[in-house]
């Protein structure tokens, strides 16, 4: 059953192959990218409940045993993460063609889409350094060709800054997995883990393990390298700002979950430091920065980022309870911004622009797409019967414990400003009154795409509801995708291993 | 040998610097190709140089004889230039994009993203 390793890969790898060649017929790409995402999920779904009930799985490509070949592994974290962006890949793939332009869409989205969803994929079940570094440049061509699709003024001023930031952040990742290269001779993650404790220079360790941060944090939009974010997130259509706010930045946070609980622990004291004061800065930026935006797709841009700074503590704290609570809430916020960002994108439609200000009366003309906009922002704000309570629990005690105090004061300090935010955001696109005329209700929305565009924000939002009711089993797998990570020992065992049982 | 390239590497990485510092959207373009290519050669220079011994397995030994270059840290390079290739060949279009449409490449002067509070681009909470 190894070969379940590599679904995430395969499958949205053909899915991209199979739209391209059926490039004159739409409805004949939206068939066959709704079917990939449908069949992605089933998979990853397979791939979570095997290692639930075998431990990690690795699989030897070619059968080059490892550390010589590429490894394709995947534990409790990567199967999760894999599973919770097929579920976003799926969403979005209902989603897309109700809402994209018939350009746009007939642009090559379902290609490119597609495609991404193979960097994502890869990136979370490699096993091998270089590899990662392949996966993420698969991610980055296909965004950038997501961003700029549709070329407008807006789109082109926010690719060009996103495409020469993240240029750099690619070099830098080449970089450092080269210099990992040098340092112990092989790229083998698991094989790094235990060579990298006997390198003499561990000063030069840090030095490269900074340089991940850098590389990691420009794709994670950590303070101060997240100028991008706000400055790009907000220009695509709207099933592209879903896209790239539910998965890509939760690959960065990914890529430091793993290297930072792997491969750089010789030195906490140093590198985890420095993680966990980029992570308040980043959550303070983020929550302040939201509250002086007067346009919801900023605003939602600002909270991606101050979300990546709580996200960020639990990996710098780097006890079980904090691992744990950064995975729980991973899932939440993959789930959570791609919600929101596809809600948003419903009421700009029906009150015809985002300003905040000129939005407004919603409420009257469709109570359904307001009570589940409020069950998603008050799971942003953490409030208790919603999934973001139970992860910002977790990490806030985490930092209690491990008594960083003034890390858990702007946890709290940024969950009291996004409370606050969300209290704005929310009275002012539904409560207040209109400032000109009726907001039209859903009925205004075409027959045929209303179900599409409400549907996928419907479920996002009930699964919001329903992991905040029921957190025992996903807060079960976070745990144990946790002591995976604190005790690397089974993954270096099953990858390394491997080589005596021969092909699994 | 090694030290003439690390010197080499370095001075070509202080250019792309000062390129990459640069408001005009093309130097920063070219920055981002003397970095990439930088980071190519730094990476070269890692596996080890020797003239005049290529990395091949002689007809009559089982490994590599002591001494030679790692081949390894090529074959990562020829990965890595056929990405970068790839991607600045979008940013290059890219680039070319932003000029026809904003006619200017100086990024101060490019804010249709995010306009600048009071021209009236994005209402003041």
């Amino acid at each position: 059953m190894s070969w379940l390793v590599v679904c995430p890969i395969l499958i949205p790898l053909v899915g991209a192959a199979s739209t391209a060649l059926l490039r004159g017929s739409l409805p004949a790409q939206r068939i066959v990218t709704i079917a990939t995402m449908a069949l992605l999920t089933a998979a990853c779904a397979a791939l979570l409940w095997r290692v639930n009930q075998g431990g990690v799985v690795a699989l030897q490509l070619s059968n080059w045993e490892a550390p010589f070949g590429i490894t394709l592994a995947a534990d409790h974290l990567s199967a999760l993460l894999a599973l919770a962006a097929a579920v976003v890949g799926l969403c979005i793939a209902v989603f897309a063609p109700a809402d994209l332009e018939r350009e746009r869409e007939a642009g090559g989205f379902h290609p490119v889409f597609n495609a991404l969803l193979v960097g994502v994929g890869g990136a979370f079940v490699t096993g091998d350094l270089f590899n990662m570094y392949v996966w993420f440049e698969v991610m980055l061509i296909s965004s950038f060709v997501l961003l700029s699709l549709g070329g407008t003024r807006e789109q082109t001023d926010g690719a060009l800054k996103y495409a020469g930031i993240n240029l750099v952040a690619t070099v830098l990742l080449l970089l450092a997995v080269a210099l990992l290269y040098a340092l112990t001779g092989t790229l083998n993650m698991a094989d790094l883990s235990i060579r990298l404790k006997d390198v003499e220079n561990q000063g030069m360790v840090s030095t490269v393990a900074v340089l991940f941060i850098i590389a990691f944090g420009i794709k994670a939009a950590l303070f101060p390298l997240f100028f991008w974010l706000p400055a790009a997130y907000h220009t695509p259509a709207t099933a592209v700002q879903a896209v790239l706010a539910g998965l890509l930045t939760k690959v960065g946070v990914y890529a430091l979950l793993r290297s930072f609980t792997l491969l750089f622990t010789g030195d906490e004291g140093y590198t985890h430091g420095v993680l966990l004061g980029l992570a308040g800065f980043t959550m303070a930026a983020g929550a302040l920065g939201a509250l002086a935006m007067g346009d919801i797709r900023r605003v939602l841009g600002f909270q991606v980022v101050a979300t990546i700074g709580l996200m960020v503590m639990g990996v710098a704290l780097n006890t079980p309870l904090a691992l744990a609570g950064c995975v729980f809430y991973l899932v939440h916020d993959m789930l959570l911004k791609t919600g929101l960002f596809l809600g948003a994108g419903v009421a700009r439609r029906l009150s015809g622009g985002t300003a905040l200000a000129g939005m407004g009366g919603l409420y009257a003309a469709t109570p359904l797409l307001s009570l589940l906009m409020f069950a998603l922002l008050a799971s942003l704000a953490g409030f208790p019967p919603f999934s973001g309570f139970w992860g910002k629990l977790a990490l806030v005690r985490a930092a209690l414990e491990a008594e960083a105090w003034v890390m858990a004061g702007v946890a709290l300090a940024m969950g009291l400003l996004t409370m606050w935010l969300v209290g704005r955001v929310w009275g002012e696109m539904f409560w207040k009154a209109r400032p000109a005329g009726d907001a039209p209700g859903l009925a205004s929305l075409p027959a045929a795409g209303r179900a599409a565009l409400v549907g996928p924000v419907a479920l996002l939002a009930l699964a919001t509801l329903a992991i905040g009711l029921w957190p025992a089993p996903l807060m079960e797998i976070s745990a144990r995708a946790a002591a995976e990570l604190s005790d690397p020992a089974a993954y270096i065992q099953t990858v390394l291993g491997a080589r005596e049982g021969g092909a699994q | 040998m090694e030290l003439v390239m690390a010197i080499a590497s370095g001075v070509m990485v202080a250019i792309a610097v000062y390129l990459l510092l640069s408001r005009h959207l093309l130097r920063l373009l070219f920055g981002v190709i003397l970095l990439s290519n930088a980071a190519n050669l730094a990476i070269f220079t890692l596996g080890g140089l020797t003239e005049g011994e290529p990395p091949l397995i002689g007809p009559d030994a089982e490994i590599l004889a002591a001494g030679t270059a790692n081949s390894l840290p090529q074959a990562l390079i020829l990965t890595a230039i056929v990405i970068g290739f790839g991607l600045l060949a979008f940013a290059l279009v890219l680039v070319y994009r932003g000029y026809t449409v904003f006619g200017t490449l100086d990024s101060d002067e490019i804010r249709a993203a995010e306009p600048v509070r009071g021209s009236g681009g994005e209402g003041a909470p």
